[in-house]
């Protein structure tokens, strides 16, 4: 029996490295996963580079840190070297055959440095040093810790794909009528607003340093402006009567839109953030309901929701008001409600919800062709919120039983949850945050 | 026989742990029997006779204005995404009118509400034009529209905490609330 399971370990030792990677992608893209999600590519685990993140002395939370955002990235496929790797130490070169061997194309390794971590991004295949760096990090115990280690993720993401990862970016969301801020990787949980009030659809500003909501009342509501460092709250110009709903910050950080509703209907409005001044009306919906604006990262366009056709669909305006057209094609009297769009950070997609079968689902419109893209499609899956990589998106769904905030990669359709506590809903993903904009806990 | 004695004996435990181990209460004493109604008032009795007159009309005013206050409140239901006005629910909105003219003081807030299966923020807007609806029916009818205000609630109270169909349409809904002249309502001629 013992010689039996010796014999079984040789064997398993002695696989040939290819063997262990496929398990380990097939072990990532289980269906659980990726239950309830259909999209338009084949997910190729062998089309993403294998990467492997060695223990680094003393550095076991930095290491688990890093590991996990490059794997949230969806970009890598994490490797594990177990106990045959071997850090560089002073010297920065590592046995790169085994690796190669691993097929592995990148190795991330750590080590003390004064004040911090020096960070090398080891290309397996030349055989060298790619990029390597010094990283200041305050003390572990330091409430900037865990942004900072966001930070390397998100560097050494750039350093081996061109494109800067989503690690130090945070999340917004309604959990009870509060709206709560919580990291991306679901980490540092932290209420906003009171207890006792009902306040909705949180949206960030672009430089990360406010937020603005709805704070409903007795069927009222204005649009407040909140301040992470100092919670101090500004009322926007023009919502203070009746209800209003659904703010967005244009990306120059000057303009708040968003929906003002009275006996005459819903009609979207800007107002002059820097000025605090004059509400500019740009819809005239006579009894029909226009909301939900989003701004495109040029800030020129706003797609939004309107009800002129009878049920709600997404549309799209210059800034001004002027030029609205349809965004999203829809088949009159068939095609269910569409609501909740946000425009990519790339510009090239907005995605909304639209009803199928009495549910909801994600779907992506390209700006340019005005093709339609299905995202999901078992549970109910809507309100979702763009990373600032344009490729995940954080949304609701109900496919846990309650509705609870995930993660999607549009690239790979792989899924994860966010874990919040109890149900959860109306997510905003903010840009990454720079070291001046990702205040401290008030 | 074994198992109606086990029955007997756990009602009895269960009595003596329910009522803490105390004694059961007493017996009541038997209560002297009551004592004869008095003798009807002679038909002369004119005051005795208006104030009982003036009760019963007190009763009765009371009872109309119970009437009023409830059609005044009864809320009106809607279809799914919809926001007309149901014909199911004129009649209902046309009392209101009704009531709404013959007492001018009463002011009523409308509050339009949606059920959970649509999207959150579009279901504020919805509620709104749901309770927008309301308004602009009860205008049509004659009401000032400055005595009616409009607010929406969204998804955000359902009246019936429930998921399937039958709360839905319970919670796809406008709530009328009197605001202000609520009292000493008079019923409609």
């Amino acid at each position: 029996m013992t010689r039996t399971l010796a014999c079984l370990a040789a064997l398993i030792a002695s696989l040939p490295a290819t063997s262990l990677r496929l398990a380990e992608a097939a072990a990532q893209d289980t269906s659980r996963v990726n239950e309830g999600v259909r999209v338009g590519l084949e997910y190729q685990p062998g089309l993403r580079p294998g990467l492997v993140v060695l223990p680094g002395p003393g550095l076991d939370s930095v290491r688990a840190i890093v590991r996990r955002d490059l794997d949230y990235s969806d970009r890598f496929e994490m490797l594990d070297a177990g106990t045959a790797s071997t850090s560089g130490g002073a010297t920065g070169t590592i046995n790169y055959g085994i690796y190669k061997l691993m097929q592995a194309a990148f190795v991330v390794e750590f080590g003390a440095a004064p004040g911090g971590v020096i960070a090398r991004l080891h290309d397996v295949a030349a055989s060298r040093v790619r990029s390597q760096q010094v990283f200041a990090l305050p003390p572990a115990s330091d409430a900037g810790f865990r942004l900072e280690v966001h930070r390397i993720s998100d560097e050494i993401a750039r350093w081996a794909t061109g494109t800067a990862g989503i690690a130090a970016s945070r999340l917004l969301f309604v959990s009870g009528g509060r709206i709560y801020r919580i990291d991306s990787d679901g980490v540092d949980l932290f209420p906003l607003t009171p207890a006792g009030q009902t306040s909705l659809s949180p949206a960030w500003s672009a430089d990360g340093r406010q937020f603005a909501y709805t704070q409903l009342g007795e069927g009222r509501g204005g649009v407040v402006i909140q301040s992470f460092s100092t919670g101090a709250l500004l009322p926007v110009p023009g919502t203070q009567s009746a209800l209003n709903i659904t703010p967005a910050f244009s990306p120059d950080g000057k303009t708040i839109a968003y929906a003002h509703s009275d006996e005459t209907g819903t009609d979207i409005f800007t107002a002059s953030y820097s000025d605090r001044c004059c509400a500019q009306r740009l819809t005239v919906g006579r009894y029909a309901d226009n909301l939900s604006a989003t701004f495109s990262p040029d800030g020129r366009r706003i797609a939004f929701v309107s009800t002129r056709a009878g049920s709600p669909q997404v549309y799209v305006m210059a800034a001004d008001g002027t030029d609205q057209e349809l965004l999203a094609p829809f088949d009159f009297g068939a095609t269910g409600a569409s609501n909740a769009p946000e425009w990519s950070p790339d510009g090239a997609n907005v995605v909304f919800h639209r009803e199928v079968d009495r549910s909801q689902q994600l779907f992506l419109v390209d700006v340019a062709g005005r093709r339609l893209r299905q995202m999901t499609s078992a549970g109910r899956n809507e309100d979702a919120t763009w990373a600032p990589d344009g490729r995940h998106l954080a949304f609701v769904s109900d496919r846990s039983g309650i509705r609870q905030l995930w993660i999607i990669d549009v690239e790979t359709g792989r899924v994860r949850q966010l874990h919040t506590p109890g149900a959860s809903r109306l997510p905003s993903w903010s840009r990454r945050l720079g070291r001046t904009a990702a205040a401290s806990n008030p | 026989m074994r198992a109606s004695s086990l029955l007997m004996l756990l009602a009895t435990t269960a009595v003596a742990v329910g009522c803490g181990g105390k004694k059961p209460p007493e017996e009541p004493e038997p209560q002297p029997a009551p004592a004869p109604a008095p003798a009807p008032a002679p038909p002369d009795d004119s005051a005795e006779r208006e104030r009982l007159e003036r009760e019963a009309m007190a009763r009765e005013a009371a009872e109309r204005a119970r009437v009023v206050a409830a059609d005044l409140s009864a809320m009106i239901n809607f279809d799914y995404d919809q926001a007309a006005v149901r014909s199911a629910d004129e009649a209902n909105l046309d009392r209101k009118s009704a009531i709404l003219q013959a007492n001018p003081n009463v002011r009523v807030t409308i509050s339009g509400h949606a059920d959970e299966r649509g999207s959150d923020e579009y279901n504020l807007a919805l509620g709104n034009r749901r309770a927008a609806a309301a308004k602009r029916h009860l205008q049509n009818k004659g009401v000032d529209g400055a005595r009616l205000d409009v607010v929406s609630y969204g998804e955000e109270r359902p009246l019936n905490p429930g998921h399937d169909e039958a709360a839905w349409a319970q919670n796809r809904r406008d709530d009328f609330q009197v605001t202000a002249g609520g009292s000493n309502l008079v019923a409609p001629q």
